[in-house]
């Protein structure tokens, strides 16, 4: 999703790591990696590593590292360059017949205001001029803007992890306990829930995953308290996914 | 941080948590916290929990344990050097090979998380 950018400014000493946060591993990641053929390292994360050791708490989000190892900015909102939107048309082309819930979730996400070109020029900025960047913010600035952690989100991060292991293991039920005491414990973090859903049975096709809440014919079913479209609508698209800020 | 048995190779714990044990007690970044007995080849979940204020949960009809991160200061980052995340590769003709971000010193880094869902 990146590749375009990553390869203009790969010269200047530049390097994209994408991370993809999915218990269902590779496999359900594939055609996007087609699609995007990164030419740069594309990393998956079962567990939800840099959750814990970021403070990634929603997708897509990305942290800015400098030269040293310093993590100049934590993650934040980081939309893609406009050349991913073509490719996200690319996946959901060829679907004839769209489901209402689906017309619904796209509709909320319309209201995301995002800043694709403020972010970039950012970015651009911080690759050619390092920490003379304005954009570049010093080690205890970093950390204060990184999210807010509890005792409670803490514990709740452990047990995330504990429903992606028992979910590779396997044991789904089990899992889904975890997720849902991780979801209390870290109400902020939307990748925990998203990532949660997404595992349940949805609508067909190549937006299954996307569905993320009860299908029409087993509302009962549903095993979470909340799901996308209800959580969105609730919380406003632009709490959901806030729009970048320098 | 998965674990089958109460107990976990250190090297591995370093690994995979960040706290790294030094004379000083188990430091990340900046800050470092005394230790009343540092551990040798292996580290003590229920100990090292106790000692660094991290949960530790256990799923007792699956026999596992997950010790999860520091609240230290009330933020998700203890320090702003980052940590050594190391993954598997998916993309084309790397499948399966661990990466580790520190390989990449040298260079600017944009770390993007993403999700097919």
């Amino acid at each position: 999703m990146w590749q375009a950018f990553r390869n203009e400014h790969h010269a200047a000493g530049f390097e994209v790591v994408t991370v993809a946060l999915d218990t269902a591993g590779p496999e359900a990641c594939r055609r996007f990696i087609e699609l995007g053929q990164p030419e740069h390292p594309s990393l998956i994360d079962a567990h939800h590593q840099v959750a814990e050791l970021f403070g990634v708490v929603n997708i897509p989000n990305a942290v800015w590292i400098d030269e040293a190892g310093t993590i100049v900015r934590p993650p934040e909102p980081a939309p893609a360059p406009p050349t991913f939107r073509h490719l996200t048309a690319n996946i959901f082309a060829g679907v004839s017949e769209v489901p209402e819930r689906m017309k619904a979730i796209m509709g909320e996400a319309m209201h995301i205001q995002s800043s694709p070109e403020a972010y970039e020029a950012a970015l651009v900025d911080w690759i050619t001029n390092g920490a003379d960047s304005e954009f570049a913010l010093s080690p205890a600035d970093v950390i204060a803007r990184s999210g807010p952690r509890s005792a409670d989100a803490a514990k709740g991060a452990a047990h995330f992890e504990l429903a992606t292991h028992l979910e590779l293991q396997g044991h789904h039920d089990a899992a889904i306990s975890h997720f849902r005491i991780a979801h209390e414990l870290v109400p902020d973090n939307f990748s925990y829930r998203r990532q949660a859903w997404s595992l349940e049975p949805g609508g067909d096709g190549p937006m299954e995953r996307f569905w993320q809440g009860p299908t029409d014919d087993d509302d009962g079913a549903w095993p979470y308290d909340g799901d996308w479209l209800t959580d969105v609508r609730a919380m406003g698209p632009s709490n959901y996914y806030p729009t970048w800020q320098a | 941080m998965l674990s089958t048995t109460p107990t976990v190779p250190t090297d591995q714990f370093e690994a995979r948590t960040g706290w790294a044990f030094k004379p000083e007690g188990a430091c990340k970044g900046e800050v470092c916290i005394p230790l009343a007995t540092p551990p040798g080849d292996t580290v003590d979940l229920e100990e090292i929990a106790a000692a660094l204020q991290l949960p530790l949960v256990h799923d007792e009809a699956h026999d596992v344990w997950a010790i999860g991160p520091e609240s230290i200061g009330g933020r998700t980052l203890t320090t702003a050097e980052a940590a050594d995340l190391t993954l598997p590769r998916i993309d084309a003709g790397h499948e399966g090979e661990m990466f580790s971000l520190s390989s990449l010193r040298g260079q600017k880094v944009l770390l993007v998380a993403w999700a097919p869902y």
